[in-house]
């Protein structure tokens, strides 16, 4: 700027930039700096939380399995000689663990692996879900007894946590519940490819299992529990919340009422979901006596708690239709309901879905006023969807749990297997809501480009 | 008089609830309470599942308390049959089981539960009396005629044996049925023993006045109240090394290798101790029955069978292996159940 001549125009300069600019400049590269670190912090977090969900979480889909020939040995599992299932249902879950075992230390002698444990050492390494399954094996076909089947029976979860470096040789030193010479067995028969860790469904099928025995507790019960109560948030929450809203946006007066009832949906949205669950426990259950810990209560308990949800999302998107399109149709003589339901709302279905979509998964997450409804339970029956046990209503009437709910009582138990197990659930809960959101998002290109 | 309306109304339908239950009723038991109970009804729950016709009764946890309010609601289908508690019944709780016409209830004491103070497995070992807790966390201590505000920080000021290590406590809330056997047997003894209590009641106070001192416990940090579960004292415990916790037994045999248990006037807590009554801090546990609902869910009468059978609660049953320590009255128990006698016969 030095050798420009005197002028009346101002000293700027389009090369150079004067203090104004500058400090403008510095503040706005400032702002994506915050911009930024607030995108990192964000993406720093969530990688946080997938690492210690999915390091401590993705063992729980592999399990161990042990598979040596079992003896059925007819004087211990049927006494009476007779093969009536009836009568070998008196030898209980009890009776058929020295039959496991006995089984295993034979198998370990006639291999000529060698070991310095008792029978009650060798029967602690297996699952105590082991006995029941060979029971309910035998119950269900008696021409099984006096043979020996191969079969391939779950390990027990201290045995199992070794494969999956959660056990160690140190730890086991403290642990009272395993010891370092099961732990060298289990290493031995490992190496011979009778001790296997694999990939396993049944961590997604089967129940809950007790604090006892963490190999076996599976999200069976859990997910159909959830998938029922989606069920009924939807049949019922989407068409009320969509009929209010339409009335409230489209037909309703605008009056002292209609505020008034307008300021009570948001307030609703807001209030904490527990509340629900009080009111659940006293009209669906006290008054109406449905069951309690069934999915159809815990449905309409989270259909009340996701409807103001619904109803927001759905007058905003009501609203963002340009009010033309409303004018075109009535002016080419629709009626007022035609003019809504052929052009205003396939309009307004985008934003509808997404509303739909995220008071559902806000229900999928919910536990607190599931908590008063009974559903924080333990429950190994899978529920029927129209219960066969009497009910005073038989539509989804038997008891069940939730996937929130198991990552809940996992968390409870004082078995370390367990963590595994709830991160497990997290990520199941994860990828439901994934693939909610991803219907959600294909709904809804569909939808838009139809228009 | 629109109350009197609204009882009225329920009361009718809880009648045609009732009588539709007495022509088809739910098929499985169901049980609610404590949360120390959960895990060994869940292993019976379970076993019965596998052993009987009968379908897996449905356990929920949430307290002793919430459980026998439960429990008292009355009698029919949409009721519990069961209520798990880690504390006997109360009076109060009788009569308003009563007020609802839940007057018939079967107690079931079916083992005992051990209290035990835990630490980091790498940590200093601990030999507490009673006496040591209470000089910990009293939240006042009486000096010289006075009350005075705890001074102590270290365990090696309140007692010259103990290790010198910051006192770090992780207590149960007060929501806890253990919190209680905790004030009651470890801190009132503690205060007995110290002789605090004489020192006070010297000082004025009536009786009731000194035990409510006694029980007080500080609220500067030194010890903190854990409202959830045990899982939450082992975290703490695993971030602040010189956290000391207190756990339930069954729960610190589960984890043996990262924690290690403290002796109680001079005694380990052992299964074998506790059953004997040598260590001091422990108490029963319970289930409580509706008896109106025998013979009409069908599989109750087994399910408490079964409970207090040998198979199962005895000294080599899978609930004493998880930490239950047997009772060792079981066979007046087991036939208790089994003639179904009433509380107060």
């Amino acid at each position: 700027m030095t050798d420009m001549p005197i002028s009346t125009a101002p000293k700027r300069s389009l090369y150079a930039q004067d203090a104004r600019t500058k400090k403008r400049n510095r503040a706005e590269a400032r702002f994506r700096t915050y911009g930024m670190a607030a995108v990192l912090t964000g993406i720093l977090a969530l990688i946080v939380l997938l690492t210690s969900i999915l390091g401590n979480g993705l063992s729980s889909f592999r399990q161990t399995y042990i598979s040596y020939p079992i003896e059925l040995a007819a004087e211990r599992l049927d006494p009476e000689g007779n093969r009536n299932p009836e009568e070998m249902a008196s030898v209980t879950t009890f009776g058929y663990v020295p039959v496991l075992a006995m089984s295993l230390q034979a198998f370990l002698e006639g291999e000529g692996i060698e070991h310095s444990m008792g029978g009650r050492e060798l029967a602690a390494m297996l699952s105590e879900e082991a006995p029941a399954q060979i029971r309910n094996m035998v119950l269900a076909n008696p021409d099984l007894i006096g043979t020996t089947i191969d079969a391939q029976i779950l390990v027990g979860g201290r045995i199992d946590g070794f494969f999956k470096g959660r056990v160690t040789m140190e730890s086991a030193e403290r642990d009272r519940n395993v010891s370092v010479a099961q732990l060298e067995l289990a290493q031995v028969l490992a190496d011979l490819g009778i001790v296997e860790t694999r990939f396993n469904w049944d961590f997604i099928t089967w129940p809950d299992a007790s604090g006892s025995r963490p190999e076996a507790a599976g999200l069976g019960v859990a997910i159909i529990g959830s998938f029922y109560m989606m069920l009924v948030v939807l049949a019922l929450a989407l068409p009320i919340g969509v009929a209010a809203s339409i009335y409230l946006e489209e037909f309703a007066p605008k009056n002292r009422l209609t505020d008034l009832i307008e300021v009570n949906i948001s307030n609703l949205a807001a209030v904490p979901s527990i509340v629900f669950g009080i009111l659940g426990l006293a009209v669906f259950i006290n008054f109406m006596n449905f069951n309690q810990s069934s999915p159809l209560v815990g449905g309409l308990v989270l259909t009340l708690m996701t409807l103001p949800t619904i109803i927001i999302a759905t007058r905003a998107s009501l609203r963002a239709v340009p009010p033309s399109i409303r004018q075109a149709a009535l002016g080419l003589g629709a009626s007022k309901m035609q003019s809504i339901f052929h052009h205003v709302l396939p309009l307004a279905m985008p934003g509808i879905l997404t509303g739909t979509i995220i008071g559902l998964a806000q229900a999928l997450g919910e536990t607190a006023p599931l908590l008063l409804i009974g559903m924080v339970a333990f429950v190994r029956e899978y529920p029927d969807f129209l219960s066969t046990h009497s009910n005073t209503f038989p539509l989804m009437g038997d008891g069940a749990t939730a996937l929130p709910v198991q990552v809940y009582s996992w968390t409870q138990r004082s078995d370390p297997a367990f963590v595994e197990r709830a991160s497990g659930a997290i990520i199941v809960l994860l990828v439901f809501l994934l693939m909610m959101n991803l219907i959600a998002i294909l709904l809804r290109r569909r939808f838009e480009r139809r228009w | 008089m629109s109350f009197a309306k609204l009882s009225v109304s329920v009361l009718a339908v809880a009648a045609v609830s009732v009588t539709a239950a007495a022509a088809q009723s739910r098929d499985n038991v169901q049980i609610a309470g404590s949360s120390t109970v959960l895990p060994y009804a869940t292993i019976v729950a379970e076993a019965f599942g596998e052993n009987f016709e009968f379908p897996t009764p449905v356990v929920e946890s949430g307290g002793s308390s919430t459980g026998l309010r439960r429990f008292c609601e009355g009698v029919g289908e949409n009721t519990i049959d069961i209520a798990n508690s880690s504390r006997s019944i109360r009076e109060s709780e009788i009569a308003t089981c009563a007020e609802n016409g839940v007057t018939d209830i079967i107690e079931v004491r079916f083992g005992y539960d051990g209290i035990v103070f835990a630490s980091d497995i790498n940590g200093n070992s601990f030999e507490f009396t009673p006496s040591d807790w209470y000089m910990a966390l009293a939240a006042e201590l009486p000096v010289d005629g006075a009350m005075v505000a705890n001074p102590n920080s270290n365990w090696s000021q309140v007692n010259g044996d103990l290790p010198d290590q910051e006192i770090a406590a992780f207590i149960p809330g007060t929501r806890h049925g253990t919190r209680e056997v905790f004030d009651e047997r470890v801190i009132l003894q503690g205060c007995e023993d110290t002789g605090s209590m004489a020192a006070m009641m010297e000082m004025g106070m009536d009786e009731d006045a000194a035990e409510e001192a006694c029980m007080e416990i500080r609220a500067d940090g030194v010890s903190v109240d854990i409202d959830g579960d045990y899982t939450e004292t082992l975290a703490r415990i695993d971030a602040d090394a010189n956290g000391i916790g207190v756990f339930g037994l069954a729960f610190y045999e589960n984890n043996t290798d990262r924690l290690q248990v403290a002796t109680m006037n001079g005694i380990v807590p052992t299964v074998d101790a506790i059953a004997t009554g040598e260590y001091p801090v422990s108490r029963p546990l319970f289930f409580y029955i509706k008896a109106a609902h025998l013979g009409v869910i069908p599989g109750l009468q087994e399910y408490a069978d079964f409970f207090v059978s040998d198979d199962i609660a005895g000294d080599w049953g899978p609930l004493a292996a998880y930490g239950l320590v047997a009772d060792p009255e079981l066979a007046a128990t087991q036939a208790a159940v089994a003639d179904g006698v009433l509380m107060g016969e």
